[in-house]
């Protein structure tokens, strides 16, 4: 495993300036957390050694939960209670779920999401995901020695924005503070381009265990651009082991599977195609509990032949993404390869054949994206070292639009957009006197509402009564940098002015997640209250720091009135950031901040122009 | 206090300390957008207060929307046409010269027909021909508008690119539908 130099010995913060942040990649089969140590990114070990820990979670009747390889051990046992592959559920419905009727789980078709009942009660994916993420957590709090401030999350990059608002959930709920959500090609792009210095256009081709990602990044001059990604969030290795396990069924002539079974042949099929990744044929032998026997041989020619739909699944959003990056095969200079499922020698040939060039495979494709991801969180938190300048721009994988009349979608925000990104359009009334709106808010490529993903559905009221066509709505989509969106709806004709901010309906409202983590806190003895009040504190210290360095930066961009004024209200919160009154500590921060925006402005305004008077002095140089 | 001559509302153009021309020195926009967002964008920013940050993401939406417009000829044109008073108007103004659509009704039979017979080498040979055409019609208008400064000559032109980029979209579509 190459490791990342990313500084220069002695080059990095002092030890004790440096803010403790993780890059993790919550996998569909396995997670992995890494760090920033010394400038180089390394992956954190559990207490025994081992760096993957399985994404797996297991419920017991006493409310007792088992996370990791404890869990896995569980998973024939207790299959109904043992939760594989949950990433697979997250912001998503019953009918989105393939194979569902295969799994051995105890569905709930939830508003929106779905949810499983399990021995300790019901559970949203949202919620079981949380349980990996604290064991990841206090894995690396353990190794670290000390509080996360805050970590990088890696999402595929085809996620779209319910199971994008799932996954910072359920960050939230196993309390770390979420410096991004980072698309998992990206991350391994940071990793593999600066190892490697590299400079021009890259693929990289993902297939984790249930996802699948192809981006085309141009990597040049510290600049990281995605250009296009594409892919199929419900395509990984998961779904080659189930090809074998109804291979399996079919060719052992098996009755009906008990769930345990079931589980069983998938474990025996995972395991068969591992093994085809090193040999050309393996033997498949398993005593079922209902007395039968399965004694098979699986070839590399049978399996190459019943994953052909699966492999071609994956070169057809390649293709896609190079045409939208306006690009073909032969502009991209390598193909870095990324996740488990990579190994598979078919999926190295497709991707040879496709790309016209060998894959690049130097990197552990299990642990790339978590290592990317670990650099990422170190800049974000503020640990930059010298030299250390890199800039990423990424983009949203699927069009937003808006539904109009006859069900058709109008596109407001179109795919491979960079982001952040804000589009307007306006709307008009197409009754008399009309006065409310229904907005309705979808996600994906088709023409149709019914094919696209719901994201929410909102009703803008108060719209004064006028003839058709009169009325004036603005409908305003921002996506930010984590690629989550936000609508915002305003009757624009005379000054009435009605608004509303949504949330995807499929992600969790504030109160839900307080609510979760007041019964997951009840449930562990802890108290919320000096849980929050320690986080109002620790923000606050934060925003002061971030403000007295500011002012030593560019106090000159400030009057004397202006500067007394700001010092006046930082006294005030340190005045108050010590004691027990989170109200008063949240009310002070606000004031500062609002002390400080014309400050923030000016700033970002003179930056912006020193940043443009030092190009064109480079250019006047040439 | 200090007053800027740049700031959040400057025009596009100004933004990224360029001139206000059609022919754009596409090397030179790509470094100021690269420049100007390596100083703006929200990972610079994590790390600061929650008012820094919302201004951190106002700030490089609008860069990005700036360089996507400026980046993109038929953008550019519209967006410095409206600068310069002469708005080509797109939703409103639909008139066209009777030879320029016809030209266009054909095209457009020739990529429907195509698309009906799953003819891709057809599709590609339109799509060429209608790229070369439009980069020709660019050229000219950039020089309506740099050096003629012809800009209602310049706004009819606008208008007719639009048409014929929408076209190539459908070709676009076309050719998705009959590789996939």
């Amino acid at each position: 495993m190459a490791l990342l130099q990313i500084a220069e010995p002695g080059e990095s913060a002092a030890p004790h300036e440096h803010r403790l942040a993780v890059g993790i990649d919550l996998g569909t089969t396995n997670s992995l957390v890494a760090t920033v140590r010394s400038g180089m990114s390394v992956v954190l070990n559990d207490a025994r050694g081992r760096s993957l820990l399985p994404s797996v979670v297991s419920y017991a009747a006493d409310g007792s939960v088992d996370v990791g390889y404890s869990a896995e051990a569980k998973q024939s046992i207790d299959p109904k209670n043992t939760i594989v592959s949950v990433k697979r559920f997250m912001g998503r419905g019953r009918r989105d779920i393939a194979h569902i009727e295969a799994l051995p789980y105890d569905f709930i078709d939830a508003d929106g999401m779905v949810k499983l009942r399990t021995a300790a009660g019901i559970k949203s994916p949202v919620e079981i995901s949380a349980e990996i993420l604290k064991t990841i957590r206090n894995r690396a709090e353990a190794s670290l020695g000390g509080e996360l401030t805050g970590a990088v999350i890696t999402v595929p990059a085809y996620f779209d924005d319910s199971q994008r608002q799932a996954t910072k959930d359920a960050a939230r709920l196993a309390g770390l503070n979420v410096l991004r959500l980072l698309n998992e090609p990206t991350a391994a792009a940071i990793a593999y381009g600066l190892d490697n210095s590299s400079e021009g256009i890259y693929a990289v081709f993902d297939l984790g265990g249930g996802t699948f990602d192809i981006s085309i990044l141009r990597l040049s001059k510290g600049v990281f651009e995605v250009m296009a990604t594409g892919g199929d969030s419900a395509l990984g290795g998961d779904d080659f082991d189930h090809r074998i396990f109804c291979w399996i069924i079919e060719q052992a002539k098996l009755a009906p599977l008990s769930l345990r079974d079931a589980r069983l042949l998938q474990m025996r099929a995972r395991e068969a195609k591992e093994q085809l990744s090193q040999h050309g044929e393996v033997p498949i032998t398993v005593k079922l509990g209902s007395g039968e026997y399965v004694d098979l041989v699986l070839t590399t020619e049978v399996f190459t032949e019943i994953t052909r739909t699966l492999v071609q699944k994956t070169l057809a959003p390649s293709k896609k993404a190079l045409r939208d990056a306006g690009l073909s095969a032969t502009d991209v200079r390598g193909v870095v390869m990324v996740g488990g499922s990579t190994r598979m020698p078919q999926i190295q040939h497709a991707v040879a054949e496709m790309f016209k060039q060998e894959p690049l495979n130097n990197l552990d494709p299990e642990k790339v994206v978590a290592l990317g991801a670990a650099i990422q969180a170190n800049l974000l938190a503020g640990n930059r070292a010298p030299g250390d300048d890199w800039l990423l721009l990424d983009v949203i994988p699927l069009s937003l639009g808006l539904e109009t009349m006859g069900g058709l979608v109008e596109k407001i925000v179109p795919r491979n957009s960079t982001i952040p990104i804000a589009r307007a359009q306006e709307f008009t009334t197409f009754k008399d006197g009309q006065t409310a709106m229904v907005i309705h808010v979808v996600q994906g490529e088709r023409d149709l509402v019914a094919d696209c993903r719901s994201l929410a559905r909102f009703e803008l009221h108060g719209i004064p009564p006028m003839v058709a066509g009169a009325a004036r709505i603005r409908v305003t989509f921002q996506v930010d940098a984590d690629g989550l969106l936000s609508v915002t709806a305003r009757e624009q004709i005379s000054g009435h002015e009605a608004r509303i901010e949504v949330k995807p309906s499929y992600g969790l409202s504030d109160d839900e997640i307080a609510g979760m983590l007041k019964d997951s806190f009840n449930h562990a003895g802890d108290d919320s209250f000096r849980r929050a009040l320690r986080e109002a504190q620790v923000e606050a210290q934060r925003l002061i720091e971030a403000t007295l360095s500011a002012l030593q930066a560019d106090a000159d961009l400030l009057s004397t009135m202006e500067r007394a004024h700001i010092d006046n209200v930082i006294a005030q919160l340190q005045a108050v950031i010590q004691g027990e009154d989170r109200r008063a500590i949240d009310e002070a921060m606000q004031k500062l901040s609002a002390a400080t925006n014309e400050f923030a402005a000016r700033r970002m305004n003179q930056s912006v122009k020193r940043a443009l008077a030092g190009r064109n002095v480079d250019q006047l140089s040439l | 206090m200090t007053t800027f001559d740049l700031d959040f509302a400057a025009d596009y153009f100004t933004l990224f300390g360029l001139p206000r021309v059609q022919s754009l020195d596409l090397d030179s926009l790509s470094n100021s957008y690269r420049a100007v967002q390596a100083q703006v964008h929200p990972d610079k920013h994590a790390h600061a207060g929650a008012a820094d940050r919302r201004l951190a993401m106002q700030w490089a939406t609008r860069i990005n929307e700036a360089f996507q417009t400026l980046k993109s000829p038929g953008k550019r044109a519209r967006y410095l046409l409206q600068l310069l008073g002469h708005d080509p108007q797109i939703e409103n103004n639909t008139a066209m010269p009777a030879e320029f659509l016809m030209s266009q009704m054909e095209l457009r039979e020739s990529v429907l027909d195509a698309r009906a017979a799953a003819d891709e080498e057809a599709l590609d040979d339109v799509r060429s021909r209608l790229l070369s055409l439009i980069k020709q019609e660019y050229e000219r208008l950039a020089d309506l508008i740099d050096v003629t400064k012809d800009y209602a000559a310049a706004a009819d032109l606008a208008r007719q690119l639009m048409f014929q980029e929408k076209l190539l979209n459908e070709i676009d579509d076309a050719l998705e539908a009959v590789t996939a």
